[in-house]
């Protein structure tokens, strides 16, 4: 089976730690993928912003359309790509676009969805000795009915000490361009989900999205909250040899280096 | 359409009003506590239910069929309720219906009518338009009546003084409601009694009642009102006239559908098994209830909305505010925020669809786009989708802003690999920004820091990671 990663742009630029965490976790399992080159951006953001780009739902058909399945670490990208890229197809008028974009989102898996339904399995060997709580990301749950998946694949983390989130079905206030267009809003959601995070005591906020973590994690450590946000596959990734063996990366660059340490070590 | 009085979209826009809203931390304390209380009793009536997911795709497709063929069903609908004693009248927008309701009061000589709870009259303002030709519409849902003492205006579709809690009420009662007793203190208890004296006296002297409909059925020419109060079935049997305003979509075709939807509403709007009262009328029954029973068709832009084969299903709406309860905008900025008749979720779909997107530009963009207000909508309202759909229609109708500038760019960009793969390569930039930055990165980082940018993108480590596996390879 030849599977593409879709990293998302998000994850491309800012956080590519997801998307190596998501790389290693596939190939420790005996999964390769392949990352073709051409990929940028599903277009949600402009989507939802109004800009329906029907070039980047193309261009998404074209790099993937090769493959048997596509594996993505965002629930909401995932999301959209099932959603959305057939009704933007539609509204430009391309039908037949909008038959390929289908029949491609049908192959196209979140990341814990790839895990249980297509690898089959929903423990991954991982260890990570530390208390997290998982907030499921909107999309996620609702556009994308990933159900307690992700969960699953947390509960069988050794040593994990997994607490629940309250309130964890309320948004957190990210929503893309929301978060500019209505601050205020955004920032009042933004602070009762950090209160909710807080409470738990937990050491690393864990989501499926790495888009919903910025906006958390960006207000966490605005207020020093001491509370890291780490990807669903950066948990998953760590074993006690491999990747980050169960350490708290404590910022972006030093995972990176750890990262490294762990490839130049294979 | 003709405005009517109760639409000020975007005037000022929603942004500013969810400003003001979000830091009145009493308005936010009221919202909250009413509508957790109200989620919570929905979640447990829904949960009960073993086909409830089956009652949604029901009611979707009872809805879809109506808004299919609406115009056989309005004819049907006219002919059984003329068969049976109605008068049926057409009217285009809120000024017809006005007019014609206004017509209607007059020719019976009364200068008082009572109000049944309804939000089509909202819609049109018929209160406002009432009073111009010097007829006073009096709210007779308690709700309804403290909005209207307090000259305010409703902020929820189901419970219209959200907004207010037991000891404003009781203020707005001793200086409004004229027949208050002096010493009323704030006890639910006592709130109620003092509403029920004032109304009771109002349900026996009235002549003309003004009424909504929740539902209205093709198959029989019935109207249907669901309530709470009791109030409402007060206006809807004493009085010798009886008008009711009913938007055209609020059609079902047979007696039969209710068994679909007579599940759905109760549990939906107020976490209720069933209504406490359900009024149905067809036509006139001689010497029982209303002689002279009137029913006024509206437009006012739905048939508008039933051209777009996506916003559409906005018609299938049944008024049960279980988007508003679940919403987390709505439960932060309340729904005068909205600036329309239908706040929330549902409006933010309806208003700029039944007005125009150029007048309601903001609405669309008044959601996170959590997809909780589709989860619990009983007729299956995919109201992220259309909220996407309208901000298209938003973006198409605007002139070049600096967000469309931004946006076009960063898609070209996001054509072409090389273009790419050197942008990728500015995001230490960001680093600057990180604290604080100009506008509209300002907006972000007033309460959230930047992420520290990477050293390297992905892709510059995959490919650095593929050429070092291959030299292993040679090797």
């Amino acid at each position: 089976m030849r599977v593409a990663l879709f990293t998302t742009c998000l994850v491309d630029a800012l956080f590519p730690d997801a998307g190596r965490a998501t790389v290693e976790v596939l190939e420790r399992l005996g999964q390769p993928v392949e990352f073709p080159l051409e990929q940028t951006c599903c277009g949600q953001m402009h989507a939802n912003s109004g800009y329906f780009d029907v070039d980047l739902v193309r261009r998404y058909v074209e790099v993937f359309s090769g493959y048997d399945a596509v594996v993505v670490p965002s629930g909401s990208c995932a999301a959209s790509i099932r959603h959305q890229h057939p009704m933007i197809a539609r509204a430009a008028g391309e039908h037949w676009l909008a038959k390929r974009a289908e029949a491609i989102a049908a192959k196209t898996f979140e990341l814990s969805q790839f895990l249980i339904d297509v690898v089959g399995t929903d423990d991954v060997g991982a260890h990570f000795p530390h208390r997290v709580t998982y907030h499921p990301t909107c999309h996620s749950m609702r556009m994308l009915d990933v159900g307690d998946r992700p969960l699953r694949l947390l509960r069988n983390v050794r040593g994990i000490d997994l607490v629940e989130l309250p309130r964890w079905d309320e948004c957190c206030g990210f929503g893309g361009t929301f978060s500019i267009k209505n601050p205020d809003v955004s920032a009042a959601m933004l602070a009762d989900k950090m209160e909710a995070v807080i409470g738990t005591g937990a050491e690393v906020l864990c989501a499926g999205d790495r888009s919903c973590l910025m906006h958390i994690g960006g207000g966490l450590d605005r207020i020093r909250a001491g509370v890291r946000t780490l990807h669903l596959a950066e948990i998953l990734a760590s074993t006690e040899t491999g990747y980050h063996q169960g350490q708290l990366p404590t910022v972006t660059t030093e995972t990176a280096e750890t990262a490294e340490t762990a490839e130049t070590a294979r | 359409m003709s405005a009517g009085e109760t639409i000020w979209v975007d005037n000022p826009p929603f942004p500013a009003n969810a400003r003001r809203a979000v830091n009145d931390a009493q308005l936010r304390r009221n919202i909250r506590n009413a509508t957790s209380t109200i989620r919570q009793r929905r979640a447990t009536m829904v949960e009960e239910l073993p086909d409830w997911q089956q009652l949604r795709t029901a009611g979707a497709a009872i809805k879809d069929e109506v808004l299919a063929r609406l115009d056989r069903y309005l004819e049907q609908f006219e002919q059984a309720a003329t068969q049976r004693g109605a008068h049926v009248h057409w009217a285009r927008d809120a000024d017809e219906a006005n007019s014609i309701v206004g017509s209607l009061v007059a020719a019976t000589g009364e200068r008082e009518v009572l109000k049944v709870k309804s939000m089509v009259t909202q819609e049109i303002g018929l209160v406002g338009a009432l009073a111009k030709r010097g007829i006073s519409a009096y709210e007779t849902d308690l709700a309804e009546l403290i909005v209207q003492l307090g000259r305010d205006r409703p902020s929820h579709i189901v419970v219209p003084a959200i907004h207010k809690n037991r000891s404003e009420i009781r203020k707005i009662f001793l200086n409004e409601m004229g027949d208050a007793p002096a010493d009323l203190s704030d006890d639910p208890h006592a709130l109620a009694e003092a509403a029920r004296q004032h109304l009771r006296r109002k349900f026996f002297q009235a002549k003309v009642a003004i009424s909504g409909a929740n539902f209205a059925i093709a198959q029989t020419g019935s109207l249907l009102v669901a309530e709470s109060e009791g109030n409402g079935r007060m206006c809807l049997t004493l009085p010798e006239t009886l008008i009711s305003v009913v938007g055209i979509e609020k059609l079902l075709p047979t007696f039969r559908d209710l068994e679909v939807f007579l599940q759905l509403l109760p549990r939906s709007s107020t976490g209720e098994r069933m209504n406490p009262y359900n009024s149905v009328w067809t036509g006139v029954t001689p010497g029982d209830g209303p002689q002279q029973v009137h029913i006024v068709l509206l437009d006012n832009g739905r048939t508008k909305v039933l051209r777009d084969h996506i916003g559409r299903q906005a018609l299938r709406c049944i008024r049960c505010a279980a988007c508003l309860n679940v919403c987390p905008v709505y439960e932060r900025t309340g729904g005068h925020a909205y600036g329309a008749t239908y706040p929330g979720p549902i409006g933010a779909v309806l208003t700029p669809q039944l007005v125009g997107v150029e007048h309601a530009a903001t609405l669309p963009f008044a959601s996170s786009l959590c997809g909780y207000c589709y989860e619990v909508c009983p007729v299956k309202i995919d109201i992220p989708t259309v909220l996407v759909k309208l901000r298209h229609d938003v973006v198409k109708a605007e002139r070049a802003s600096p967000e469309s500038v931004l946006l076009t760019a960063t898609g070209a960009v996001m054509k072409g690999r090389r273009r790419w793969t050197l942008a990728l390569r500015l995001a230490p930039l960001m680093r600057l920004f990180r604290h604080g930055g100009p506008p509209p990165i300002s907006r972000w980082t007033a309460v959230r820091d930047l992420p520290e940018p990477p050293r390297q993108s992905f892709r510059d480590w995959w490919v650095t990671r593929s050429a070092t596996s291959k030299q292993a390879d040679q090797r």
